[in-house]
């Protein structure tokens, strides 16, 4: 995401840099006002070790590609916001003059668009709501993983946009996005899940090295599975009852490749079986074609989002028990029983 | 080579090559650093169909590399880490403008030709710029320029720190993943299974090194002043950084106004 020198127009160029100077004279106070020397050091060893651990490649499973660490959330995480903000700017200064990885002139957008919504955004605000009443594995991964991924979104939005400014390309705005923000996403999902790897070893190593910990924080503010069971609910319901009316009317990736190859959408077999499937569907189908039988209503598609939710997760979960059962089973079926010898 | 011993490659030619001695390390790193990011700017700002004019700004380049006694063709291995995005947006153009601004013989120049080219262009003269830049005052003279031109102690002492420890993680890394390697023997990068422990182990190292190094920093007297004053002010003549600065605003504000190869093309049309 590192913007080039040639890909922005000086004026850009100026403002990001006015708005990075702003983020950084306010990061510096910030730190001195902490009035911990010690921290200085920390701070280039620690921008160092974000440098150097970008060169690890990590492998994605199933994909064969590779990612890499978040840098500006890892460095909140460790150091709070300000301090890593002003670590990430050193690195991406000796980015730009080492290895040409964004330049002189494009520093304050690289630095607006990578350490800043990486920095406040994602350390100042998500890292910090998500730990305000204590600190556990699970929030940290969610932390993570939220702030990587919208930080990397807003990052390549600004990219867009400094970019549709300093009108050095004739693409146009949307397409560029359109281009820019499904890659992002993966990306940032990938990068939060290294990140939060990370993060979750140090807790259980070191939590104490971790911005916004306390030492009464072990055990403490944990998601129980009621909350977890009970957030998961909520969102099933406002996905399956609300946002499924949004949903788009014009057919899926799959439905429109075999509307160009073969004219239309849904293929007719013909043969005793299928009809007899079809029947057997027709009776069986409580809400068949996402409403009730023989009427078209925003109810039904509602209804059938919440039932559909429902159905899914109570067949998750018998299926999780019935694993569990045939695991405990076998195991007993391998231990020895009490009071008998292994080898008799 | 990979990309870890590329970059130490690169930590150890850069401090080889900023500690040169000569007139040409008598010039201030703050009037290196103005000349060059005058350059960017200028170079930036013109029309995305005035090649002529663009191309008048390698002078500065051309007459840089030789008196300073640089590689042109290191300078240009580095286009590689932008030329993704560049090469996006450039070819971009060629779809999107179509407009035939002239003709070479029978085939139609466009615009977007012309824009594309001219965006290369200016990727490969800034990135050019950026080398020089390194390659003449070191990170230590960039340090001391970011001083003198009013930026925090702390954070040029970021900067600096983060340079000088780079190259000891860079090669810790290297080692971890030579380990890792000989045991995980043809797999590509880290497994899932010891992302958080490859990294966070590594991380406290880091850690236990940050506060090492400042606790010989405080035994040896360190009391949060720049570390790079002293590295920045060797041999400097202000005289001569003050000639230098002024001589090269003149010479490319008169490259960026007046269209140099058009005039000479005159003398002999």
């Amino acid at each position: 995401m590192h913007m080039a020198d040639a890909l922005i127009a000086p004026a850009v160029a100026g403002t990001m840099y006015l708005c990075s100077g702003a983020a950084a004279g306010y990061s510096v106070k910030k730190v001195r006002q902490l009035s911990e020397p010690e921290k200085i050091p920390v701070m280039g060893v620690m921008g160092a070790f974000v440098f150097a651990s970008q060169m690890i490649n990590f492998t994605i499973p199933g994909t064969g590609s590779s990612g890499h660490l978040c840098g500006g959330m890892l460095l909140s995480a460790i150091l709070g916001p300000e301090a890593g903000f002003l670590t990430m700017i050193g690195v991406l200064f000796i980015q730009s003059l080492l290895f040409a990885d964004g330049g002189v002139l494009a520093l304050g957008a690289n630095v607006w668009n990578m350490a800043f919504y990486g920095c406040f955004l994602g350390g100042g605000i998500i890292w910090k709501q998500f730990m305000k009443k204590g600190m556990s594995g699970k929030k940290i991964v969610a932390a993570s993983i939220t702030g990587c991924i919208l930080t990397l979104q807003l990052g390549a939005f600004s990219v867009t946009l400094e970019t549709f400014f300093s009108g050095i390309t004739e693409l146009p705005f949307f397409v560029f996005l359109a281009a820019m923000q499904p890659i992002h996403l993966a990306i940032g999902l990938v990068e939060g899940l290294i990140t939060s790897a990370v993060l979750v070893f140090i807790y259980e190593a070191r939590p104490e090295m971790l911005w916004g910990y306390h030492i009464n924080d072990s055990g403490k503010g944990k998601l129980s599975r009621k909350k977890t069971a009970a957030v998961l609910a909520l969102s099933a319901l406002i996905i399956g009852g609300a946002v499924s009316l949004t949903a788009s009317a014009y057919p899926d990736g799959l439905e429109w490749s075999m509307e160009k190859a073969a004219g239309t959408a849904e293929l007719e077999a013909e043969g005793k079986l299928y009809d007899k499937a079809a029947g057997v569907q027709e009776a069986v189908a409580l809400l068949p074609d996402y409403q009730f039988r023989g009427k078209e209503s925003a109810a039904g598609t509602s209804v059938s989002g919440i039932l559909g939710a429902a159905v899914v997760t109570a067949v998750c979960i018998s299926g999780c028990y019935a694993l569990k059962l045939f695991g405990k089973r076998k195991e007993t079926e391998l231990k020895p029983e009490k009071g008998k010898k292994g080898h008799e | 080579m990979n990309k870890l011993q590329q970059a130490i490659a690169m930590l150890h030619e850069v401090d080889s090559e900023a500690g040169r001695s000569g007139d040409r390390s008598r010039i201030h790193p703050a009037a290196r650093l103005f000349v060059n990011v005058l350059f960017i700017l200028l170079t930036v700002s013109f029309h995305k169909y005035n090649m002529m004019g663009l191309l008048s700004m390698g002078l500065y380049l051309l007459i840089t590399g030789i008196w300073e006694e640089l590689s042109f063709l290191k300078g240009l291995k580095r286009i590689r880490y932008i030329l993704f995005l560049i090469a996006l947006l450039g070819m971009a153009n060629l779809f999107f403008d179509r407009n035939i601004i002239f003709q070479f013989g029978s085939m139609n120049i466009t615009g977007g030709m012309i824009s594309m080219a001219t965006l290369f262009i200016k990727g490969v003269f800034t990135v050019y710029a950026a080398y020089f830049l390194l390659m003449e005052t070191g990170i230590e003279g960039s340090c001391a320029a970011l001083g003198s031109f009013g930026i925090p102690k702390g954070g040029v002492t970021v900067v600096l720190l983060t340079y000088r420890y780079l190259i000891l993680l860079l090669k810790e890394v290297q080692r971890m993943l030579q380990a890792y390697q000989l045991r995980a023997p043809g797999q590509k990068g880290i497994h899932i299974r010891a992302w958080g422990s490859f990294v966070g182990l590594l991380l406290l190292r880091t850690m236990e090194r940050g506060k090492d190094v400042y606790d010989s920093m405080l035994l040896r007297g360190y009391g949060g002043e720049g570390l790079w004053k002293e590295a920045g002010s060797r041999q400097i003549s202000s005289g001569l950084s003050v000639v230098y600065a002024a001589a090269w605003t003149l010479a490319l504000g008169a490259l960026r106004v007046f269209p140099v190869f058009q005039i000479a093309g005159s003398l002999f049309g």
